[in-house]
């Protein structure tokens, strides 16, 4: 009994080292280990959560009073949810510390972004919560019956803006507000260089009143303005340029699925204009000049393309400004679309910040993440924010309140919270909602669209360094451009959700490693049991 | 003794499987921007700040072939915007390196030299521009916000001497057309009197805007994050300033709209 228990060891060996590769090698390859999220029927009474929000402001103080208030106003609602606030001035670092933090499983619960970010977010599975089970949950969703505040329903959220959330199949994020790119334009002198300023600009128009706007005077000063520095046409995100220039003219940029169709012919075609004005100067970006409303309210730029969000910055009395009183000159400022190439069919991009959530191993701590997420929608703190710079509330119930209408209609009533170029952006972007689009969305996205700007910021500063911006440079630039930002690693054909790909050439080595061992191992235990039972026959016989 | 080796055959093959199949993290992006504040406010889970050494990229554009000669602090100040330049100074400081690039402050007897986003491949290679290194820099000047700066530098490091300037007192010259004849070189100021301390974001982690007066006229100086912010104690010093407080200041007198100096040293009075 004992001798039969004995031999049957190896057996139990091999099967249990079975059973558990199996477990290791299912559960190991594109899981980082977080259980995927399911609604949890109710938030348990009682239990207090700490929640983090990592917001981004513009450097307004406004701003970061709405946060604080949108937070102070939610706890009292949900006294066991406490909302930290971290503030951040720009994208890029909420994105890298992100990124940082999903390695050490530290994200926080709720995060502002943009959806490129969130594609990359992606990459490590489980890691952003899909909102679309919470969205239509009937208790703890949109306009949901257990929100114990006003919520927004689903259909009261522009549907545009939803849809810009979406990456493949699910919605990562909420949108929470949305703004486009403004021409801000120095009017007297354009008038004054002897042009009319168009309701819509085009291409054409800016850059030949930028050249006329170079003439100097016997003096070497600028005839336009008297000074010694003029850049008539400057643009802030060389990266939007490239990328609504190219949707404009219908040239490719990027597909679904990830396939980079930035390098091409067309692309070289736009760079070589923009290179032949930046050979003149007169055309510069933020990155080789400096911000474009600072030019623009010191009499130094016609041209000054920003976002909405950075309205309250621009014309000669901008209630922000960096620059001091005396450098300040008195201009009529308008408001313009970004510059067009067909004015029939004009095209603007759509931008602004979103809402995501990061999954966490308590479907609770998520859930109460996602109320507060939700609350960052309802009207006070949409109408609120938005009017702290030319953003637009993404919900139609808050645009629809007679809250925002009376905002709206006081446009110019002052130059604070009513000041004209701001409410006049807010309203570039509320009238036009239709000629807006977004860029693909996927893994890698974020750099094809730094890749874009650098295209241009490249070829202007090589002009100005008085190199030839030709076929072979904008070759050698594409190589360039594509190897600093790795999109020959991004490929196409991607699915955002899909795991982590085809196993990695070493795993692939050592499991066919493995498997070699194992049918060794099982061969040699049938050839023992094949003896062993030879050994015994003749006793049984 | 053939069951130990069965064992230890098993064992292997799992620890194998194991690490063969180790999740993959996302990877991080091709151009970060820069490295985020290092001193979160608190949150329930630490947060980790963003990686210390991301992988390098290269720059997109050639850097100027080598000048003939290194130009003296007179001809780089000669140069105009955008043309190749050359010279040799000694570091002062760094800004933190973050992506392949790193901010120097650099000064000789003449003059100084803002060399913003210089190419360098790691941060054991930024380790090394210590204060008083001597640098060769080629790249291209240019302006930005009327700070002159050298724009996509190379390095090298130079043996032999060093040299760390001294703060030079240009109180007298502010309010002055001449103030900006020592832009970026280490300078002093004495006798100042506190007007405002402003966080960037309202909250510590950031830049520091110091408002400072003398003879009734204000002047704006900056704690810049990247240069000194990680020195907590000096970082909270100057957060603690008053309005009223009289301090002397040194810093590297940088221009961003006017004169925007960079503190690197507050005494109390």
């Amino acid at each position: 009994m004992s001798r039969k228990h004995k031999s049957s060891k190896p057996y139990l060996l091999i099967f249990a080292a079975l059973f558990i590769s199996v477990l290791v090698l299912s559960g190991c390859h594109g899981s980082s280990g977080r259980e995927e999220f399911a609604v949890p029927d109710g938030l348990d009474a009682g239990r207090k959560f700490e929640i983090t929000f990592w917001a981004k402001n513009d450097t307004n103080k406004r701003q970061t009073e709405i946060y604080q208030n949108a937070a102070a106003e939610f706890e009292k609602v949900y006294p066991d949810i406490h909302v930290n606030i971290r503030l951040y001035t720009n994208y890029g670092d909420i994105y890298n510390d992100v990124i940082t933090n999903i390695a050490t499983g530290t994200t926080p619960n709720v995060c502002i972004t943009y959806p490129d970010h969130v594609a990359t977010y992606l990459t490590g599975s489980n890691t952003v919560v899909p909102l679309d089970s919470l969205i239509e949950d009937k208790r703890f969703g949109l306009g949901g019956s257990e929100v114990a505040f006003d919520s927004v329903k689903k259909d009261e959220v522009v549907p545009q803006f939803l849809e810009e959330c979406t990456i493949g199949q699910n919605i990562y994020a909420l949108p929470y507000m949305r703004s486009t790119e403004a021409c801000y334009v120095n009017k007297t002198y354009v008038e004054k260089l002897g042009y009319e300023l168009p309701d819509i600009l085009t291409w054409d128009f800016v850059w030949e009143v930028s050249e006329a706007a170079m003439a100097k005077d016997a003096d070497g000063k600028f005839v336009v303005n008297g000074q010694n520095v003029m850049i008539p046409f400057i643009y802030k995100s060389t990266d939007n340029m490239m990328i609504q220039m190219l949707r404009q003219k219908g040239y490719g940029y990027s597909d679904e699925s990830g396939e980079i169709l930035l390098f091409n012919d067309d692309t070289a075609s736009i760079l070589k204009t923009v290179a032949q004005h930046g050979k003149t100067k007169a055309f510069s970006t933020f990155k080789i000049s400096s911000y474009p409303g600072n030019f623009l309210n010191a009499g130094q730029c016609i041209f000054a393309v920003d976002s909405t969000a950075g309205a309250t910055w621009m014309g000669s009395k901008a209630p922000l400004m960096d620059i001091s009183a005396d450098k300040v000159v008195d201009f009529e400022t308008a408001v313009r679309m970004v510059p067009q190439f067909d004015t029939s069919d004009p095209k603007m991009i759509s931008q602004g910040p979103s809402i995501c959530i990061f999954n966490k191993e308590d479907p609770q701590e998520v859930l109460a993440s996602w109320l507060f997420a939700q609350y960052l929608l309802t009207d006070d703190v949409q109408i609120a924010y938005s009017n702290t710079e030319g953003y637009v509330p993404v919900t139609e119930r808050a645009r629809n309140t007679q809250q925002y209408r009376e905002y709206l209609a006081m446009e110019g009533a002052d130059d604070t919270e009513h000041y004209d170029i701001k409410i006049k952006a807010s309203r570039l972007l509320l009238d036009n909602v239709d000629k807006t689009f977004v860029t693909p969305v996927f893994n890698g996205s974020a750099s094809l669209r730094d890749a874009a700007g650098e295209l241009i910021e490249n070829c202007v500063k090589s002009v100005r360094r008085k190199q030839e911006v030709d076929d072979a440079y904008i070759q050698k630039l594409y190589g360039d451009v594509n190897s600093l930002y790795r999109l020959d690693q991004i490929g196409g054909d991607q699915e955002v959700k899909k795991d982590l790909g085809p196993l990695p050439a070493a795993a692939k080595l050592l499991l066919g490693g493995l498997a070699i061992v194992w049918c060794g191992i099982i061969i040699s235990a049938l050839l023992r049991f094949i003896n062993e039972k030879k050994k015994k026959q003749p006793e049984i016989i | 003794m053939k069951k130990k080796v069965l064992a230890v055959i098993m064992a292997a093959g799992l620890s194998l499987t194991m690490a063969a199949c180790t999740t993959q993290q996302p990877a991080a992006p091709a151009e970060p921007t820069e490295a985020a504040p290092a001193d979160p406010t608190e949150a329930p889970a630490e947060p980790t700040e963003a990686a210390e050494e991301p992988t390098p990229t290269e720059p997109a554009t050639e850097t100027p072939e080598e000048p003939d000669a290194v130009m003296t602090y007179a001809e780089y100040a000669a140069a105009e915007v955008d043309d190749p330049v050359v010279i040799e100074a000694y570091v002062q400081a760094t800004q933190s390196w973050w992506d392949g690039k790193i901010t120097v402050y650099a000064q000789d007897k003449d003059g100084a030299y803002f060399i913003y986003n210089m190419t360098c491949i790691s941060q054991e290679e930024a380790d090394k521009l210590t204060e008083g290194t001597k640098i060769r820099v080629n790249g291209f000047k240019a302006e930005w916000s009327g700070e002159i700066e050298i724009a996509d530098g190379a390095y090298e490091i130079v043996n032999g001497d060093t040299y760390v300037a001294e703060a030079k007192d240009v109180t007298d010259k502010l309010g002055t057309d001449e103030l900006i004849d020592y832009q970026t070189q280490k300078v002093l100021f004495t006798d100042m009197t506190v007007e405002s301390v402003a966080y960037k974001n309202d909250e510590p982690g950031d830049d520091i805007y110091v408002k400072l007066s003398k003879d009734g006229a204000e002047y704006d100086f900056c704690l810049e994050y990247y240069l000194n912010g990680s020195d907590e104690e000096f970082y909270n010093k100057v957060g603690g300033l008053k309005a009223g407080d009289v301090v002397d200041v040194e810093g590297f007198l940088y221009w961003y709209e006017g004169v925007n100096t960079h503190i690197t040293a507050v005494t109390v009075k």
